[in-house]
């Protein structure tokens, strides 16, 4: 017994010597250069989005767009000469793996910031993740309830449009000019369930009448049994509200049975990489919302500026509405790290909150109870003459300058004052 | 909801027939396949895919869309010819799962590769000029290329019909189906028969693909929920029967009509639905041999 506590006892002493020369070693050596340096390392962006998938073309531009703004940053000095990098994930747009990727990029990897998501259960998924972790997540795609109190923390920023604004601009527009007989047609899911709630909440003030709606299955490819009723509701306007190929293959078949002609076809978001997947025929004349829109380059400086850039990086192609939020969303959080001097979250979470920027399309800041973007929407028609080159494919009709008013209010939402 | 008039449902399980029609062509080929050779050809949906590719192709060279109604039906069943032949072929005997495991595979493929050559991103396919438009039926409009795809649907049912009934190649495919192995006694290539059926089935599936295109545009992935819709009509039809496949196909269309107009969200929940009241009923189908599994 007593020996060996003897020995334990030499051989703990032993190593408290090893321990302490390595120390000393490790103190002078060039290897504490190098894990000093390591501290410095890039600041890391983990980017979740959904590569493949039916939302996968949008993707790809979300990570161009993001890749330029890193770009911009790391040309421009960077942080006092650190560089920032964007660790790009696919998220399959499936909620457990989008969760599962960003505990990999917070704990793997260890990102200092995330930005990304394409879908408005996926980014609920990641910001769970975020806001358990404390790391800030700037949301790139569209949803009313991580503005709400329940999924909302102050780690949480949503640099994206979202329903209750897309549709009140929209809705605002068409049911001021196109009449007051409504019938929705919507994909049976959160996106679509909380688009015709904005809808029917602006509708009031118009005082339109809902002639019912009618709920599809997510990826539905035909629908044709739907169409006939819809045509006998006789409707002044058709809102259809879906993503994606849903969107594709419902507007070519409403075309085909001829609702064109007797009703407006409004969507709160039209999506250019699907206009581009449909052709011209499909989309003719439809209405819709979107956060950006390259045309709207004469009228700010801005818009002119990333266009040029985005071309010059990729070929002569221009940015979608889609790629220019991830242009935006690590835009705004690479912006605040500069104005903050560091990458600590408390102070680039108070540098983001003070932030009044404009990347590229016009004035923006993040509202202090929720973070959520205060931005412009635009109103745009999808046209099939007169295109000047092939993403010349909307024309802006309306736009709903950036105004608080349109929001849902914070105690709505449930933020105390 | 308002407006539930007689003229109303009169269109409605019009839609439905001609909705059952397109379900009828996505499941001939399938059906075919399946009753002559006992092949479970899980890569139907991907030649159903190719066949819109392979219209897009055409298009790009300045073809139009009747020369693809020709040309696709053949590029595509050439291909399925190889595919049997190099394939399917060295896998006849060794039990039902082994060309199904195969074709899966195949499928995967297939897509991958069409998404290497043609991208992710899918093609626009616009409906021919002349069939643009939507026309008066009696009872409300309807588009007219819908009325061109079950016309289509009736002439490649009536040449199937008359080409395994009415010729003796015909008689030979029957009665190789039956029996393999009286038929290859009686100095008959039955390998021969097998590789033409196959190239048959793949044909019609790349023409249904062809039909599909205006309605849904092209996409890659466009195979792979026709496939499911296919199965459940050749599983209602009974499996291998071409006559159980048509009333199938078009029972299956009246349904999910009828379900789309009173429960709309219920729509595609209504097609298993009635696959699995019939499999408790029947479990053979409307028209299956039993025993074809096994």
């Amino acid at each position: 017994m007593t020996r060996k506590t003897t020995k334990s006892g030499s051989i703990s002493r032993r190593r408290l010597l090893t321990t302490a020369s390595a120390g000393a070693a490790l103190a002078v050596s060039p290897l504490r250069i190098n894990l000093l340096r390591a501290q410095e390392a890039n600041i890391k962006i983990g980017f979740p989005v959904p590569l493949t998938g039916p939302y996968g073309t949008e993707a790809q531009d979300q990570v161009r767009a993001g890749q330029l703004a890193v770009a911009q940053f790391n040309d421009g000095g960077g942080l006092n000469g650190r560089k920032a990098e964007l660790v790009v994930r696919d998220d399959k747009l499936n909620p457990g793996e989008a969760a599962t990727r960003t505990l990999e990029l917070v704990e793997k990897e260890k990102v200092n910031f995330v930005v990304g998501s394409l879908s408005a259960a996926v980014q609920l998924a990641i910001n769970n993740v975020t806001k358990e972790r404390g790391i800030i997540f700037n949301s790139i795609s569209q949803s009313d309830t991580i503005n709400e109190a329940s999924d909302f923390s102050r780690f949480t920023f949503h640099e994206a449009l979202n329903p209750h604004l897309t549709s009140g601009a929209v809705g605002r527009y068409a049911f001021s000019k196109f009449g007051k007989k409504v019938a929705f047609l919507t994909a049976d899911y959160a996106y679509g369930h909380e688009m015709v709630r904005g809808f029917l909440e602006v509708g009031k003030a118009f005082n339109i009448e809902n002639l019912g709606d009618i709920r599809h299955p997510i990826g539905t490819s035909d629908f044709s049994t739907l169409l006939p009723r819809i045509q006998a509701l006789k409707p002044d306007i058709l809102c259809i509200s879906n993503f994606g190929r849903d969107q594709q293959i419902v507007l070519k078949q409403a075309t085909d049975f001829g609702i064109k002609k007797t009703t407006q076809i409004i969507a709160p978001l039209l999506s250019h990489a699907s206009r581009v997947a449909a052709g011209p025929q499909a989309f003719d004349g439809v209405i819709g919302g979107c956060s950006f829109y390259w045309g709207i380059e004469d009228k700010f400086a801005s818009t002119k500026a990333f266009n040029d850039a985005f071309k010059k990086m990729y070929d002569g192609r221009l940015p979608s509405d889609y790629g220019a939020l991830g242009y935006g969303g690590v835009s705004a959080v690479l912006a605040a790290v500069k104005n903050a001097g560091s990458v600590d979250t408390d102070k680039v979470i108070a540098a983001l909150e003070a932030l009044k920027y404009d990347f590229y399309k016009g004035p923006q800041y993040y509202r202090k109870c929720d973070h959520q973007s205060v931005q412009s929407v635009l109103v745009i028609k999808s046209k099939s003459k007169d295109m000047r080159n092939e993403s010349d494919v909307f024309e802006v009709i309306s736009t709903d300058e950036p105004n608080e008013a349109n929001l849902r209010t914070c105690a709505e939402l449930g933020h105390k004052a | 909801m308002a407006g539930l008039s007689l003229d109303l449902i009169a269109l409605q399980l019009f839609t439905g027939l001609a909705l059952g029609a397109i379900y009828v062509l996505f499941a001939i080929g399938l059906s075919l396949i399946f009753g002559m050779l006992t092949v479970v050809n899980f890569a139907h949906g991907a030649f159903y895919m190719i066949g819109a590719y392979a219209g897009v192709y055409i298009l790009s060279f300045g073809g139009n869309f009747w020369i693809c109604l020709v040309a696709v039906p053949l590029a595509v069943g050439l291909f399925g010819l190889a595919v049997e032949r190099f394939l399917i072929r060295p896998l006849y005997g060794r039990g039902i799962d082994y060309p199904l495991l195969l074709t899966f595979g195949l499928s995967y493929v297939m897509v991958e590769l069409v998404r290497i050559a043609f991208g992710k991103t899918g093609y626009p396919f616009d409906t021919p000029e002349v069939l643009q438009g939507a026309v008066n039926i009696g009872v409300g409009y309807f588009p007219l290329y819908r009325l061109f795809v079950i016309g289509a649907t009736a002439a490649v049912l009536l040449a199937l019909w008359l080409f395994l009934e009415k010729t003796s190649f015909g008689l030979i495919i029957r009665a190789g189906a039956r029996d393999p192995q009286i038929v290859r006694v009686l100095g008959v290539d039955v390998a021969r028969v097998w590789l033409i059926v196959f190239g048959i089935g793949t044909a019609i599936a790349g023409f249904a693909g062809l039909l599909a295109a205006p309605l849904q545009g092209v996409i890659p992935e466009m195979g792979g929920t026709i496939l499911a819709e296919a199965f459940v009509v050749t599983v209602v039809g009974g499996m291998g029967s071409i006559g159980g496949a048509v009333l199938a196909g078009l029972l299956v269309g009246v349904v999910v009509s009828m379900t789309s107009l009173f429960a709309p969200e219920m729509g595609k929940v209504s097609i298993f639905a009635l696959m699995a009241v019939v499999l408790i009923v029947r479990p053979q189908g409307f028209f299956g041999r039993a025993g074809l599994m096994s």
